[in-house]
């Protein structure tokens, strides 16, 4: 059986969460322990959180690595890994960015984005993943005989809450070699906060590409008025690509977490880069498709014309 | 700058209902509505605003079937001056990598300073740019939500979580992949589609790519589907049914009980 690796990221001197659910996933594909592989500068701490949830751990420490640049990290993992090796990853902005161009220098297959894992036969590792933003799943078998680089999605597996491994740490910065490449990370912006604030909402109106027209965007603000105190009108990625609404309304992994006690998705997929932005919180999702994904995660479900619909509920709350 | 952009033709998830095939080994594709990824439009858009910026030209790209012509001219429609179509009996069945593979071979037959892909497609693996950096040895940066033309470099903001923007220096040639909202794709009608609807875009197979035909296709993939279905999570969301008026009622009451409006 091949040996496991989880990449671990960390930010600000603190292990993700990622670590406990790629610990879960590791388990998944083999019963012999999996290696966590910490990299970066002055990370003797999270070498030792890690130690905490993994038996064994790789650290690799090097001013270049101060930052989690992807294109020093993949160097870094080309000359500590194994070939024949499975790598694991948390499916993320630092995952697409490093682990396709891995594989290739590890000579190892590829599947990015699981939300399962069947299982592992001889070189066969059997995986779940979603097409055409989760409208349709596939079972995949990924060839894991030359090893494989496997990005998992986020809240695919629980967390596993173990602990107590008192894991040994390894210092591999000495076999780490020349790390110099062509990318050369600058800095870090953070977006400016806006006149809004959804994250304060109690309610929240949101809409997705379903609204059609940014005329149509009036409905849920009207809708927003006769509520009242406590909802305001958020949106999916595709109405801030389209410039109808600004930047901090976006809900998702690349916009606001938000945990409302009520979230109306009018006319929104449910893509998990979406849903990745919603913590809690009722979910009533409206979409004219009977199959769209987001009625697999919604608490009700209306299947309807939001431009026909939205109107109708503004009159009913307006009458109260 | 000579740019080459790797496009894709997909099914549009606004057009369509998938439904399994009778086999059960992938979803009923012969009724579909087809179009460009998303993410590709604004690939294109950002090297047509490049060349316009620095001189140049752009070529669309795609690894697919001769079906795939109609999402090239849309593209050149758009701006890219050239074409170029890999179609081979042998790419049938290829996974990730032998896509990038393949394109390998288009770069190889170019002198391309910028190669760009979507930052995903249909499939949501996000892998083909990644990927064909690697197996060229040229620098990656994915996510790309803006660039900047510098001397033999680019100044290139990558997106990451919390909206947060990377920026990153990267020499040239490079390869990106682009993330939606970067520009704003220029709308295509259908007279610029009939200006290039007789320009001719070459094919190229294996044999003119000089790909080895084990490295692609079915037989040199290492990932393989093994069947589609419609997933089912949880329970799923109680479906409320009724007149507009009705279900509104419901939802009023909803609203009520856990949103605490009075
Ligand atoms: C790295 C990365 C980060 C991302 N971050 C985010 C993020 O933070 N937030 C985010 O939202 N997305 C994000 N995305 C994009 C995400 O993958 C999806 O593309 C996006 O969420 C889709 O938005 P949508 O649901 O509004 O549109 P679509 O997926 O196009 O769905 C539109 C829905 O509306 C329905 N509909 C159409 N017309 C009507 C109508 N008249 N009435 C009712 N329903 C109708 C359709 O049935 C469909 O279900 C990210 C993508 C990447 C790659
Ligand atoms: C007949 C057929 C059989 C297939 N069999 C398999 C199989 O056995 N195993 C398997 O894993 N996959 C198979 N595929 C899927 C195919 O290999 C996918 O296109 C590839 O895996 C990329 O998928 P993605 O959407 O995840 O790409 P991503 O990596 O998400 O795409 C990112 C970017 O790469 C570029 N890109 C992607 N695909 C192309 C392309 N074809 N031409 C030009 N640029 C492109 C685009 O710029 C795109 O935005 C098959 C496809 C077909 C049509």
């Amino acid at each position: 059986m091949a040996q496991v690796f989880a990449y671990l990221t960390h930010s600000n001197g603190v292990l993700d969460d990622a670590a406990l659910e790629l610990a879960t996933a590791a388990k998944a594909i083999s019963s012999s322990p999996a290696t966590a592989i910490v990299a970066g500068h002055g990370v003797d701490a999270v070498a030792a959180s890690a130690a905490s949830i993994f038996e064994k751990v790789i650290k690799v420490d090097h001013a270049a690595l101060s930052y989690p640049n992807a294109e020093v990290v993949r160097k870094a993992l080309v000359a500590v890994i194994p070939q024949g090796s499975v790598v694991l990853f948390a499916h993320s902005t630092f995952s697409m960015d490093c682990a396709p161009g891995l594989s290739i220098k590890l000579g190892a297959s590829f599947v990015a984005d699981i939300v399962g894992i069947e299982g592992v036969e001889g070189s066969s590792l059997k995986v779940v993943r979603q097409e055409l933003g989760g409208e349709v799943s596939t079972h995949v078998d990924v060839d894991i005989s030359a090893g494989s680089v496997v990005a998992v999605r986020p809240g695919t597996f629980a967390p596993d809450e173990g602990k107590g491994a008192q894991g040994s740490v390894t210092d591999r910065s000495a076999d780490l070699g020349d790390l110099s490449c062509e990318r050369k990370f600058i800095e870090v912006q953070t977006p400016e906060a806006g006149d809004v604030d959804i994250t304060k909402a109690e309610i929240l109106i949101s809409i997705g590409r379903g609204i059609e027209d940014e005329e149509n965007i009036q409905l849920a603000m009207e809708l927003k008025e006769a509520i009242g105190k406590g909802a305001e009108v958020s949106c999916s990625r595709p109405i801030v690509d389209a410039k109808w609404l600004e930047a901090t309304r976006q809900v998702g992994t690349s916009g606001c977490t938000v945990k409302p006690k009520v979230y109306l998705a009018c006319g929104i997929s449910g893509s998990f880069q979406h849903m990745g932005g919603i913590k809690g919180g009722y979910i009533v999702a409206i979409n004219k498709n009977p199959n769209a994904p987001i009625f697999q995660v919604a608490d009700v479900g209306v299947v309807a014309n939001i431009v026909e619909f939205l109107p109708v509920l503004t009159e009913k709350i307006a009458s109260l | 700058m000579e740019i080459l952009v790797c496009v894709k033709r997909v099914p549009d998830t606004a057009e369509n209902e998938f439904v399994m095939n009778s086999a059960g080994n992938d979803i009923e594709r012969d009724d579909l509505v087809y179009s460009v990824n998303e993410w590709d439009n604004y690939a294109v858009e950002e090297a047509i605003q490049i060349v316009e910026k620095v001189g140049g030209s752009v070529t669309v790209v795609t690894a697919a079937d001769a079906d795939a012509d109609e999402i090239l001219r849309r593209e050149m429609a758009m701006g890219a001056e050239n074409g170029l179509l890999l179609n081979d009996d042998a790419f049938v069945g290829s996974d990730c990598k032998g896509i990038a593979h393949i394109l390998k071979g288009a770069v190889g037959k170019g002198n391309y300073d910028l190669i760009l892909t979507g930052a995903q497609a249909d499939e949501g693996s996000g892998a083909v740019g990644g990927m064909l950096a690697a197996m060229l040895d040229l620098p990656y940066a994915s996510l790309v939500n803006r660039v900047e033309v510098g001397d033999g470099k680019l100044t290139v903001g990558r997106e990451i979580e919390g909206g947060r923007r990377e920026i990153n220096e990267i020499t040239l040639p490079c390869v990106l992949s682009i993330q939606t909202g970067i520009n704003e794709p220029r709308y295509v009608g259908v007279r610029g589609i009939r200006k290039v609807a007789s320009v001719e875009i070459p094919a190229l197979g294996a044999a003119e790519l000089g790909i080895d035909a084990s490295c692609v296709g079915a037989k040199g993939a290492a990932v393989r589907k093994l069947d589609y279905f419609v997933p089912v999570k949880g329970a799923g969301a109680e479906m409320l049914a009724g007149s507009a008026e009705e279900i509104a009622d419901k939802l009023v009451e909803i609203l009520k009980t856990n949103g605490g409006i009075s």
